[in-house]
């Protein structure tokens, strides 16, 4: 039973250091969004529900849940806000990037 | 084992820190910057989450929420000011 918040929390802090090696490998900021909104819920959002396991205590359980949804409904608002600034301050996507308008 | 475990997690954790630090330095905009920013606050998080399950206090759990609101606050805000910024 002790395993599985162990588990969890190795996992997530596997997908946030994954978040970080496709943060500084990827060629602009458009592709960097999609690594940067992944570490927020399946990385940071497993940690805490590692921790929530962890405790037994239903007052933690219920915190982490509050968290987990708030992550999961704003980190995709601000990613998307941020993407949509860049492009219209004038980021041009990398090389390979095509556009049909 | 509940040691070895968080070690490897904090190790994960502060390595992508140290990784995402190259990105704020290097990037070449301002939105580079400030998205690298909004994962660096995320990778704190979990290292408060990692830090509550070693120590047992629980309490942790209620500042890395904290930390997550105030991110998400922050993060909206300087996209605001990087449009308000380019239609100068």
């Amino acid at each position: 039973m002790t395993m599985v918040p162990l588990a969890a929390m190795i996992l997530g802090a596997a997908f946030c250091l994954l978040a970080a090696i496709g943060m500084l490998r990827f060629p602009d900021i458009f592709t960097r969004a999609h690594a940067a909104s992944m570490a927020g819920l399946t990385g940071v959002g497993l940690i805490l529900a590692g921790a929530g396991i962890a405790s037994g205590d239903l007052s933690v359980a219920a915190a982490v849940i509050v968290g987990i949804v708030f992550i999961a409904l704003t980190a995709p608002v601000a990613t998307h806000l941020l993407t949509r600034a860049a492009l219209k301050s004038g980021v041009e996507p990398a090389a390979p990037t095509n556009i049909e308008k | 084992m509940i040691e070895l475990a968080t070690d490897i997690a904090f190790a994960a954790l502060g390595l992508g820190m140290i990784v995402v630090l190259i990105r704020v330095v290097r990037g070449p905009t301002l939105a580079d910057r400030i998205l690298a920013l909004d994962l660096l606050t995320m990778l704190g998080t979990g290292i408060i989450g990692v830090f509550a399950i070693r120590s047992g206090e629980y309490l942790y759990v209620d500042i890395a929420v904290a930390i997550v609101v105030v991110s998400f606050v922050s993060t909206a805000a300087f996209a605001r000011y990087l449009v308000s910024r380019s239609e100068r």
